[in-house]
């Protein structure tokens, strides 16, 4: 034992697996984090599709369930992922980092480990909205349903990526919970999720351009919506090429995952 | 063999000079004890050696690596037990092992043996299904120890690894840390501030105000102080300094209301002085010096004062 035994070179995708677990099996553990999941979409639909069916008419020519929808999945995932990147600050605070940063592995395996990890949870929670959607009256077609799966994903990836920057700023849980605050709102008004982008001030689009949710929105709702809803409606309500939407999608989430890893360093 | 080598090593927070331009080497398998007060920058330099805090200036070799070009290398060469708690306390004994073993990339064949081997080595087999947060300081303690271990490091490196524990844990501690020693010739490099503990090195490097003052053996540090410690209790310790100072040529400091000084021979000397001594003597104490009384002569001061009132307990073990 003195001598060792070999050397051996961790692969980046064991190291990153291994701390994309240790979020799952954390996760898995919290109950009330479990729970949450469930009962947060249900709550959310059982309000959203009694209450606002009746009362909110809309001039969009199609239903504002329908219109809504894609944005709560959204809102949702963006949610999740922005609140599992709080245990990068978590680790810092209880000292666990230090076991991580002092290993043999590549930061970017470690940043890729966490934005996987809370991406999984995020998508996790989009899937249970998405097997609840025959129940709130919204057909989807099941032919759609991967390629839905597929920007679910890519928008957890983007969220979390920026989750991760933040967190890997941030030394308390505090300030990473205020900093998130204040990016939840206008991420979320400036997504479209609740009235559409195609007639706002210029700095409003400016802001819904660099925004992720806004492709995410806007690629769930093509997806969802393509072929049911009459052409001068669609071309109203729909903003970017679906492609262009991942495009930016996974441009968003390498910039995030990057910076933090810089962030990491820096920090030291 | 030299397994480590630190060249000038310095680190710099802003106009803090934490280490200062430090030099010294470790051979493999031995107990290297770093012996300073709070704040020495021992921690420090032990952030620098495990590759976590880039120094300011010098460089450092562990196993020929580099600590600034060679990270990866130097990280795979090493187990660290940080001075503040870093398990994951949501997760069992085991599944902490498990998490490091894959970052270090221990063969999956090896791993059930070798968890076993570590966790028993720290009496934790029997406990490795439990979550973390359900363990004692101590078991966290011992735990770390073992996951520092589990990919067979070089060098073990130990900051503080018996702080807030009681009596019982830190020497149950020590025993697998000789253990480790005598079984497996592992380097190990650990800081204390405890003197006892320090004399379990085979050398100790004591260090003050990012600075190493001494480095030597225990007993080679405590021989240059010169044999034994004599203290003499004494209500005219004025007039008692005179006359000794008269009699013998050695230095005699005053430590409260008593007197202190060095002779080479105490047994055969002290019966001859009392003879001799005119001036009233109210207790004596014959003593062999202490790693506190090297410190003292080195720096000046007492380690224990610069430490915490509840220095009893030993101070807590936290985020500083
Ligand atoms: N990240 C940091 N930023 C600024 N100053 C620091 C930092 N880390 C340590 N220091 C300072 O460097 C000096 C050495 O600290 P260090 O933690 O190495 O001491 P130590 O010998 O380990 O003390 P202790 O016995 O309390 O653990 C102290 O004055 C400390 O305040
Ligand atoms: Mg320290």
């Amino acid at each position: 034992m003195t001598q060792k035994e070999h050397y051996y070179p961790v692969h980046f995708l064991q190291a990153m697996t291994t701390i994309w677990q240790r979020e799952i099996t954390r996760y898995r553990r919290d109950r009330t984090r479990v729970v949450s999941t469930i009962v947060q979409p249900v709550m959310f639909l059982i309000v959203f599709g009694s209450g606002f069916r009746q009362t909110l008419a809309t001039g969009l020519g199609m239903d504002f369930l329908a219109f809504m929808y894609p944005g709560t999945i959204a809102m949702t995932v963006m949610g999740v992922a922005f609140f599992s990147t709080v245990s990068t600050v978590w680790d810092r605070e209880f000292g666990f980092l230090k076991e991580v940063l002092v290993a043999p592995i590549p930061r970017t395996a470690i940043a890729l480990g966490k934005t996987t990890g809370a991406a999984t949870m995020a998508s996790v929670q989009a899937l249970i909205l998405l097997a609840l959607a025959p129940v709130i009256g919204v057909e989807l077609h099941p032919a759609r349903i991967p390629l839905l799966i597929l920007y679910m994903v890519m928008l957890s990836l983007s969220v979390s990526g920026l989750g991760l920057l933040v967190a890997s700023l941030m030394k308390t849980t505090e300030s990473f919970g205020i900093v998130i605050q204040i990016l939840i709102f206008p991420m979320f008004f400036l997504s479209g999720a609740f009235f559409p982008l195609t007639e706002v001030p210029q700095w409003m689009e400016v802001l819904s351009n660099l925004n992720p949710l806004t492709y995410g929105v806007d690629a769930f709702r093509q997806v969802i919506l393509r072929g049911d809803i009459p052409p001068e409606v669609a071309h109203k309500i729909f903003l970017y090429p679906l492609p262009v939407n991942g495009l930016f999608l996974l441009g968003f989430s390498t910039v995030m995952v990057l910076a933090a890893v810089i962030a990491f360093n820096k920090k030291s | 063999m030299d397994i480590i080598e630190v060249k000038e090593l310095t680190k710099r927070f802003g106009d803090l000079l934490a280490v200062d331009h430090v030099s010294f080497t470790v051979e493999k398998g031995e107990i290297f004890g770093f012996l300073g007060p709070n704040g020495a920058g021992k921690s420090t330099t032990i952030s620098m050696l495990a590759t976590i805090l880039t120094p300011s200036g010098g460089d450092a070799m562990i196993s020929g690596f580099s600590i600034r070009r060679q990270r990866d290398a130097v990280r795979h060469s090493i187990g660290m037990v940080f001075q503040d708690p870093s398990l994951d306390n949501r997760l069992t004994a085991e599944e902490n092992l498990r998490f490091h073993a894959r970052l270090y990339g221990v063969p999956k064949e090896d791993y059930r043996r070798r968890m076993e081997e570590v966790l028993r080595l720290v009496d934790l087999w029997a406990r490795k299904r439990d979550i973390v947060e359900t363990f004692s300081g101590g078991m966290k303690r011992r735990l770390e120890i073992a996951r520092g271990l589990i990919h067979y490091p070089d060098v073990l490196f130990l900051d503080e690894p018996t702080i807030g524990l009681d009596p019982q844990t830190r020497a149950l501690l020590w025993d697998y840390v000789l253990k480790l020693k005598h079984d497996r010739a592992m380097t190990i490099f650990m800081t204390t501030h405890y003197m006892d503990e320090a004399e379990y090195c085979d050398r100790i490097a004591i260090m003050d105000h990012g600075k190493i003052v001494a480095l030597d053996t225990p007993a080679n540090l405590k021989r240059q102080l010169g044999g034994d410690i004599i203290r003499i209790e004494s209500s005219q310790k004025d007039a008692l300094q005179k006359e000794l100072e008269h009699k013998l040529d050695t230095p005699i400091r005053q430590e409260g209301n008593a007197l202190q000084f060095e002779v080479a021979d105490g047994a055969k000397f002290l019966p001859r002085l009392l003879q001799e001594v005119q001036t009233r003597v109210e207790a004596v104490e014959l003593r062999k010096p202490t790693l506190d009384d090297v410190f003292l002569s080195l720096t000046g001061r007492n380690i224990r004062k610069e430490e915490a009132p509840d220095q009893g307990q030993g101070p807590a073990r936290g985020r500083p």
